[in-house]
């Protein structure tokens, strides 16, 4: 099927706007089959994938506007792959373990359409396309967090729109200029990226282009210091928002780095890595700080996110091949971790309706396979060997050490405030005795939840033990742009910065 | 004794006139009616309209590009051919819109329906020439029957918008004469290609830049009275107040689509000129209005006036491409326009639809936020309307505005003024957060007890309008591509 990631990606719209006439009671199975499907989907994808070939695969091209070089384009390398899948598979497991009983069908057809979304920000190669699902995918997001979360949620899901949206129209911007710079070179219209790859501009205009896609970037990751949205969406985001939003929706902002920054931009990308280091440093350490004189169970969790895209932001910028690879691995491995963390906050949230933790304590003798999983996930976003989590960290940190040892040894610092705060959190959630006594009825996960988190552990443990079925292609992918960087590259230190393969440079 | 002038019939080029013929005659056949048999019902006016505007629509379509006639006054070139069709299609939107459940005053009169077509034919009679006089005689046709077709909604505020819009008017028309007579003072033309001719040789003479800016001032204050632009705006939200929905929506497209022709004319003349100061005070003007009408949508409490403000936005947004004088900027105006027309008008025959005869949810407002207020519970098929047309206002993609939106900023850039197309996205950003205001209301709060009387006015011919307007908004995406290939072909044919 050539023509699978336009399945892919109208498949779950399709399904959504025929989820209007099912009826509501059933409407949560109609949701949990579509997403069955549309993972079966991707799973073909990937099992159709050639993993040895480093380019785009599965390519639909479209003319959608020629006059003005609009393309409906689509396809999937190695680098996007895997983001498609742990968005389709997040997105199901998500809704199994949904317990909202409200609205539901809204839900689910919100659900759907953010599937869409979600899906075609990463196989988009037009960067219009881009722009139009990644703008698309805010308004299913405002009605979700803005119908079922907490008290200020108008509040917070104003503040993540108006937030992203500003941020992607000074990307669009960008993406104007850019689109006029390739017609006054070639003299056609073209919003195709790998069109614009071909572009070897000046370095001043790659700097300010630089800077305008990275505010659309920046925000949505979220970087320090556009990072305050992210706390009030997560902290009032019903659990299904929270889990997709950490474990998709933040991934558009580091995807797009790989995707637009670097190939395009890669002198400027080189000049960047200092201003970049620091920001994400700031990132590392300083939300570590918040997230462990927080109170709140997912308010921990939302600054943990914060923090660890900062070491995924940092190995983008290592400008080497092991650095990329674990900062997209650890884009997967963070998608999957905090979509579990932020599930289990819900479970518990759902029994107790508080997520303080001094409202808990002792839990791990009430809720035995509550602890476990919690455990397992809370070792995975430490990052303990063995675990999804310390792959890419791993690779980050190596990659990284080649740019700057002192940045290296800073940005270490997240395993150990990572294992600081989070097992703080754990202790005084899990150990110690049952002090309040509304604690000592709670009832163990039930089937539902467990089907949704099982699958994850194994995950995190499978991954952690043997990357190398999703690290090859990758990598493959990786090498490929970064000697495509390499070449095109025009000043000495970007050429000099960016390594393809560490062992040949230095035979050289 | 004076020679008699011989003036042959073929020379006169009538055909040029066509359009401008059948809209007149045309109305005079609606009163001709009216006189022979009184008392007919409001749908067969309402069809008779919408045959004639059809006619109309296909003798513009019939029309040869960059064509003189009658006196050479008359000027079919490319920009008053799209200007006209544009104008036929949002009155053909338009005039259906008088068949409500609910009688509503004005529309039992079949002088509305011969007023229109007057109207109609002033703002074709605009459009198509390029001597100041005819375009003065189009204006002020087009603009006294929009006066009275305010006023015929027969309420106290539309007195008063219909007030306040004829002094306003009288006031830009005072303007627009007064420049007018200084630019012929300097060439002792009213042609605009003659006045060109005459400007280019004398414009290093020495103190005739003053003249020059004096007349370019008179000009920019008449058009920005028409444009709404600041600060000659204040008019704006009072009248669509006081009009009736969609002739507030009406009047936010077609007068300024008029307005838009004579001023791209008027102006790019200027520009091509070389004076760069006419340049840089549209900038100014288009800037501040975006923003600063931007900021008073942020503060209202009724849909209506904010969507007035948000109209008056989306023209300084508009003026911004005119400042550039390129094809592009040029093009993007009708293609914006185009497109802003179905979103714009689906959005006022929303609240429309939502009209009772009398304030129901608020002393002073017909249209407050609160009564849309979980709109999704009640109404959720029309909730997710408005929200589609609030959407698009907003510039989310795939929806219409938002392909309006990307062309001019994307002129803008190719012009050099990426700063420009800065402003106008954060300007978007900014209008977001209205549009997302009603959205909020319509999703996220609890309906107030409104007694489900939200689609009080719901007709057929109602949900047929709204019908297209959603299709043209939602699928803008398929008429891209015509869409620009024909305007831009028009539009650099006529050399602008």
């Amino acid at each position: 099927m050539d023509n699978i990631l336009s399945v892919l990606v109208f498949f779950p719209a399709i399904a959504g706007l025929l989820g209007f006439v099912v009826d509501k009671n059933s409407i949560r199975v109609y949701g949990i089959s579509v997403a069955t499907v549309e993972l079966l989907l991707a799973v073909w994808l990937w099992m159709s994938f050639d993993g040895t070939n480093a380019g785009m695969q599965f390519v639909e091209i479209i003319p959608l506007v020629p006059d003005f070089g609009i393309n409906y384009y689509l396809g999937v390398d190695g680098i996007s792959l895997f983001i498609v899948i742990m968005a389709a598979l997040m997105t199901l497991l998500g809704m199994i373990g949904m317990s909202i009983e409200k609205d539901v069908k809204n839900m689910m057809i919100s659900l759907l359409f953010l599937e869409m979304t979600m899906v075609g920000v990463f196989v988009s190669l037009d960067a219009i396309l881009f722009y139009l699902f990644w703008e698309l995918s805010l308004v299913p997001m405002l009605y979700i967090i803005g119908a079922w979360g907490g008290p200020l949620r108008v509040y917070a899901s104003i503040k993540f729109f108006l937030y992203t949206f500003t941020g992607s129209l000074i990307m669009l911007v960008g993406m104007l200029y850019m689109a006029y710079l390739y017609h006054s070179i070639s003299g056609i219209w073209s919003f195709s990226i790998t069109d614009w790859y071909a572009l070897v501009l000046p370095v001043s205009y790659q700097v300010w282009l630089f800077l305008a896609f990275f505010v659309g970037f920046a925000i949505k990751v979220p970087m320090f210091p556009f990072h305050t949205w992210l706390p009030y969406a997560h902290g009032q985001a019903p659990t299904i928002g929270s889990v997709i939003l950490a474990a998709v929706l933040l991934k558009m902002g580091t995807y797009g780095f790989v995707r637009f920054s670097l190939p395009l931009f890669p002198d400027a990308s080189v000049m960047m890595i200092d201003p970049i280091m620091v920001i994400s440093i700031i990132m590392i350490v300083y939300t570590a700080m918040i997230a462990y004189a927080q109170e709140d169970i997912k308010q921990v969790i939302a600054y943990s996110s914060v923090s660890h895209m900062g070491v995924i932001v940092l190995g983008t910028f290592a400008m080497n091949a092991e650095a990329i690879s674990g900062s997209i691995f650890l884009m997967l491995s963070h998608g999957i971790v905090s979509g579990a963390l932020f599930m289990l906050v819900g479970v518990i949230y759902d029994r107790r309706h508080t997520k303080l933790m001094s409202e808990f304590g002792g839990l791990a003798t009430i809720m035995p396979k509550y602890a476990v999983i919690f455990g397992i996930m809370l070792m995975a976003s430490v990052g303990l060997p063995l675990t999804i989590g310390f792959v890419g960290e791993f690779l980050v940190l190596l990659g990284f050490y080649k740019v700057s040892m002192i940045g290296t040894v800073l940005a270490g610092s997240t395993i150990v405030l990572g294992a600081i705060y989070m097992l703080t959190l754990y202790k005084r959630t899990f150990f110690g005795p049952v002090t309040n006594d509304e604690n000592k009825g709670l009832k163990d996960l039930n089937s539902k939840e467990l089907v949704a988190l099982i699958p994850l552990v194994a995950i995190v443990v499978w991954l952690g033990v043997y990357p190398k079925p999703v690290l090859a292609p990758i990598d493959n992918s990786v090498k490929a742009m970064l000697s495509f960087m390499e070449e095109k590259a025009i000043t000495p230190e970007a050429k000099e910065t960016i390594i393809v393969n560490s062992i040949t440079k230095e035979a050289k | 004794m004076l020679e008699p002038i011989n003036v042959s019939l073929a020379s006169l080029n009538m055909i040029t006139l066509a359009p401008m013929l059948i809209a007149i005659v045309g109305g005079l056949i609606i009163l001709i009616i009216d006189l022979i048999k009184g008392e007919l019902h409001k749908s067969l006016y309402v069809m008779l309209t919408i045959l004639i505007l059809f006619i109309d629509f296909g003798s513009v379509l019939g029309l040869n590009v960059n064509e003189r006639g009658f006196f050479d006054v008359v000027l079919i070139d490319g920009i008053a051919i799209v200007s006209q069709l544009l104008i036929l299609v949002a009155s053909m939107l338009f005039i259906p819109l008088a068949l409500t459940t609910k009688r509503f005053h004005e529309y039992s009169y079949p002088e509305f329906f011969a007023l229109f077509l007057f109207m109609i034919a002033g703002f074709q009679f605009m459009v198509s020439s390029d001597n100041l006089i005819l375009i003065f005689v189009g204006i002020e046709t087009a603009s006294l029957s929009l006066y009275t077709l305010i006023a015929l909604h027969n309420r106290d505020n539309s007195y008063e918008a219909a007030v306040k819009y004829f002094t306003m008017g009288a006031l830009s028309a005072g303007f627009y004469v007064m420049g007018s007579a200084i630019i012929y003072t300097l060439t002792g033309s009213v042609e605009l290609y003659q006045i060109a001719d005459v400007l280019q040789s004398r414009i290093d003479e020495t103190g005739i830049m003053v003249a020059v800016l004096g007349g370019s001032i008179l000009m920019l204050s008449a058009f920005a009275f028409k444009l709404s632009l600041f600060p000659f705006h204040a008019w704006t939200p009072d009248v669509y107040e006081g009009a009736s929905a969609p002739l507030a929506g009406y009047m936010s497209i077609v007068p300024k689509i008029a307005a838009f022709v004579v001023a791209m004319r008027i102006f790019g003349m200027y520009i091509d000129l070389g004076i760069e100061w006419v340049r840089v005070a549209i900038l100014v003007l288009s800037v501040a209005t975006m923003t600063l009408a931007n900021i008073m949508a942020l503060v209202q409490e009724d849909v209506k006036r904010m969507l007035a403000y948000s109209s008056i936005s989306h023209a300084g947004f508009v003026m911004a491409a005119l400042a550039l004088d390129t094809t592009k900027g040029n093009s993007g105006v009708f293609l914006y326009y185009g497109l802003f027309m179905f979103t714009n008008l689906g959005a006022f025959t929303m609240l429309w639809i939502s009209r009772h005869k009398n304030r129901v949810f608020h002393e002073r407002y017909d249209h407050p936020y609160e009564k849309f207020a979980g709109l999704i519970k009640i109404m959720p098929m029309a909730a997710v309307i408005m929200a589609l047309f609030m959407l698009s206002l907003a510039g989310v993609p795939p929806f219409s505005v938002f392909w309006g939106k990307i062309y001019i900023m994307s002129a803008a850039v190719d012009a050099g003024y990426v700063w420009l197309a800065i402003v106008m996205g954060l300007n978007s950003a900014i209008a977001a957060y209205y549009y997302l205001k009603l959205i909020v209301y319509m999703f996220l709060k609890k309906p107030e007890d409104n007694d489900g009387t939200v689609t009080y006015n719901l007709t057929k011919p109602l949900i047929t309008i709204v019908g297209i307007s959603v299709v043209a908004t939602v699928g803008s995406v398929f008429i891209m591509q015509p869409l620009i290939s024909y305007i831009y072909y028009m539009i650099s044919a006529s050399g602008y």
